[in-house]
């Protein structure tokens, strides 16, 4: 498995971009703070540059003209910053991963890129691989499972840090389901394309999270989560569908994805 | 031609195989099948992945002078007294076939388990010449009395259950008693055996395929569970072994290591029951052996992969570990894939073979879970291959108009952050306040793939662009220390 190699010495008060990605941007803005908050708690200086997306859709879907021009706006947009973090194993994956694929035959970008991937990391293993994190000082009471999503698990070793963090919150216990490390069917624009066996998919996921008895299932991909929480939510499951950082950072008012809104507490989101 | 197509039909075949209870009981035991003896297999093993850089090595080194260990192959069989045949496509391989079979006079032609002559259409050609073909592996007896082609690369039958089998032996074999009792798996294992004891006894030609072909000493191998493969190779008059170019290794020990990773990967056995070396015919004063050895080497297409990225594929020893893990395969079985090599394996190697106009659909009906990747013994980087087909699609403009045309327009505002940030506010508003305060929509027009088994998340209103900028100038206001710079107006 691909492990990123820590930094020796990483800054005092590091500089961090938060890459919020595109997803969250639009869906769930509430996990960007929630980032940001452990980010900060952890020392971190947290920027957010202007940003759109990473480029994995078009990368994925063959058109590396397009991939490549989103890629090097978020090299430019990120370029001051010590550290690029996303809430996500998947976009962080395509630029950890796939940036120096898109650059390797460009001799002005190669370079770049190559750093820009070095310096890019998922949110719970910068927290707990750089930062040296081990407690987040939060406190969430119930029962949860936890499935790995594919790109952060196979791309970029995420497997143990999210454990180790949600270990720290107390009140919460931690349970497996079976085959936490299969796909939940969601894939990007596969689960639209091939909407009939990606829901068949999600369905076995949904099955497996029913078996653990767990009430909540957390993921580091709101993509993944939010093909869970609508499958669930279709078979009216009363499980929570929630991005790990939201648990992390204490945001229990915010409702589960999926869920109705909770009455109005005049507070919005959980920022 | 080669082997019935249906790969264009894919999303059909799939809905089909959703929508088939008995395919989907059987497709449901792969979860706690295959995978859990393949990791139990390499935990058991310290040096697995070490072994795993090893296969992946040796394959790489062999595709690199592939031209020179051919001709060390060629020469050491002719040595041993065998022929090499070259065919350049599945045409050639047939006629081959057929010609050595017409020049021994020969009726029944016994055959071991192989995928290249799945490829060819082999039993359907033969038939045509006048000859009886009969497949010995029992998955490949079962598919063959159902007029079907296998479902996976190593367990041909398993789409099927124990009961469907047991019907069809007794519509089949209706000289044996109907009383008789086929209720347990192993009773069908026995009646196999004794229908095809008389099969083996009369059997002009054997036909096997190869798992290895090693070019040091001419000699080709075969790996089995039944050891039919050796009766089908041993008894009759000529032993004819259908290979592809890339099964070569260039020496017994490379053959020997790759061994090591192959059962493991397949089964998770050790090693499988029988692994057996065949080189040239029997010679004077050996016990038994055929009487001549060929050996039909075919391309298929397979030099066109050289010198691309596909090269890599190329490494695959069809262990079928790959399937095994693949959520897609596993929700839809290997028929759906529509042609003979179904899986992430197949979803590479089918395009190159047969074309990506028709095999077009397989390399986009993967999540890039990775999971394959993550198993496969030689390491080949099959998301990253499959990508390589998007990418030639998108390239010769063979993408779907609607996915061009939707990347057009997200990329339109992808490149520009000003304009995408105010698409996002107001798609953000716009779909929440849709949403009416329930949190997800039960259907969306442009979602309908995902919104017929599922419901879609609604957002939470605000960008997070917006709110950042937001809370930042709040706290510019305020006077405070500002927490966070602000980039993001």
């Amino acid at each position: 498995m691909p492990q990123q190699t820590a930094p020796r010495n990483p800054p005092q008060q590091p500089r961090v971009g938060l890459f919020v990605t595109c997803l969250v941007d639009l869906m769930r803005p509430s996990v960007g703070f929630a980032a940001a908050k452990l980010l900060q708690d952890a020392g971190c200086h947290v920027e957010v540059p202007a940003q759109t997306c990473c480029g994995q859709p078009a990368f994925n879907s063959g058109d590396r003209a397009t991939a490549a021009d989103l890629a090097r706006a978020m090299i430019r947009a990120f370029s001051h910053l010590d550290y690029v973090v996303a809430p996500s194993g998947s976009c962080a994956g395509m630029v950890r991963r796939h940036y120096p694929e898109l650059f390797a035959d460009d001799p002005d970008l190669r370079g770049k890129a190559n750093a820009f991937a070095e310096k890019t990391w998922e949110l719970t293993s910068f927290l707990v691989d750089v930062m040296g994190v081990s407690d987040v000082n939060a406190s969430f009471d119930g029962v949860a499972t936890y499935h790995d999503s594919c790109a952060g698990l196979r791309e970029m070793g995420v497997q143990a840090q999210p454990r180790k963090l949600l270990g720290s919150v107390r009140g919460l216990k931690l349970v497996e389901m079976e085959g936490s490390d299969v796909c939940c069917g969601f894939g990007g624009t596969f689960a639209v394309k091939y909407g009939e066996i990606s829901n068949a998919i999600v369905s076995e996921k949904a099955a497996r999270i029913s078996e653990s008895g767990a009430p909540m299932v957390l993921a580091g991909d709101l993509g993944c989560l939010m093909n869970m929480a609508g499958k669930l939510s279709r078979q009216n499951s009363a499980t929570a569908v929630r991005h790990v950082a939201e648990v992390l950072a204490g945001m229990d008012d915010l409702p589960p994805i999926a869920a109705p809104a909770a009455p109005a507490t005049g507070k919005p989101g959980a920022a | 031609m080669t082997a019935a197509i249906t790969s264009p039909a894919f999303r059909e075949n799939a809905h089909q195989a959703l929508e088939d209870k008995q395919l989907q009981a059987v497709l449901g035991t792969m979860r706690t099948g295959f995978s859990v003896k393949r990791a139990e297999a390499a935990a058991a093993l310290p040096e697995f992945e070490a072994l795993r850089d090893s296969a992946r090595d040796i394959k790489n080194h062999t595709l690199a002078h592939l031209d020179l260990y051919l001709e060390q192959y060629e020469a050491k069989v002719t040595a041993s007294g065998g022929h090499v045949h070259y065919a350049r496509d599945a045409a050639e391989a047939r006629r081959i076939v057929a010609d050595i079979c017409r020049d021994l006079g020969a009726k029944t032609v016994t055959k071991g388990k192989s995928m290249i002559s799945e490829e060819i259409g082999l039993n359907d050609h033969l038939e045509r010449e006048g000859f009886t073909p009969v497949e010995t592996d029992l998955g490949e007896y079962i598919i063959q009395l159902r007029h079907e082609t296998p479902s996976h690369i190593i367990a041909p039958a398993f789409h099927l259950s124990a009961a469907q089998v047991e019907q069809d032996f007794r519509r089949v074999h209706t000289q044996l008693p109907p009383e008789r009792d086929l209720s347990e798996p192993v009773s069908l294992l026995n009646e196999a055996r004794q229908m095809l004891r008389q099969h083996f006894l009369a059997a002009d030609v054997g036909i096997t395929g190869a798992n290895f072909l090693i070019a040091e000493t001419g000699t080709s191998v075969i790996v089995t569970n039944e050891g039919n493969g050796d009766l089908t190779q041993t008894l009759p008059k000529a032993h004819i072994v259908l290979a592809s170019l890339e099964k070569l290794v260039p020496t017994l020990d490379d053959c020997a290591q790759m061994l090591r990773v192959l059962a493991r990967s397949a089964t998770g056995q050790d090693s499988s029951v029988y692994t057996t070396f065949s080189t040239g015919p029997r010679r004077a004063g050996d016990a038994d052996g055929p009487g001549a050895y060929h050996v039909v080497l075919l391309d298929n297409g397979r030099t066109g992969m050289l010198g691309t990225s596909f090269q890599e594929m190329l490494r695959c020893i069809r262990c079928g570990a790959c399937m095994n893990h693949c959520p897609v395969y596993q929700a839809v079985g290997g028929h759906a894939y529509g042609w003979t090599y179904p899986g992430p394996m197949g979803s590479v190697l089918t395009p190159s073979l047969i074309g990506v106009e028709k095999g077009g659909h397989l390399p986009n009906a993967s999540t890039f879970c990775g999971r394959c990747e993550s198993v496969c013994p030689v390491r080949i980087p099959l998301p990253k291959l499959m990508r390589h087909w998007r990418e030639k699609e998108f390239e010769r403009h063979l993408t779907p108009a609607t996915t061009r045309s939707g990347l057009a327009l997200w990329g339109f505002f992808a490149r520009r952050p000003w304009l995408y940030r105010q698409a996002t506010r107001l798609g953000a508003a716009t779909l929440a306040l849709a949403a009416r305060g329930r949190g997800k929509f039960a259907a969306l027009p442009f979602a309908s793939g995902w919104t017929q088994g599922r419901d879609f998340p609604a957002p939470e209103g605000r960008t997070f662009q917006a709110m950042w900028a937001a809370e930042a100038g709040k706290r510019r206001r305020a006077g405070g220390k500002p927490g966070a710079k602000e980039q993001n107006p």
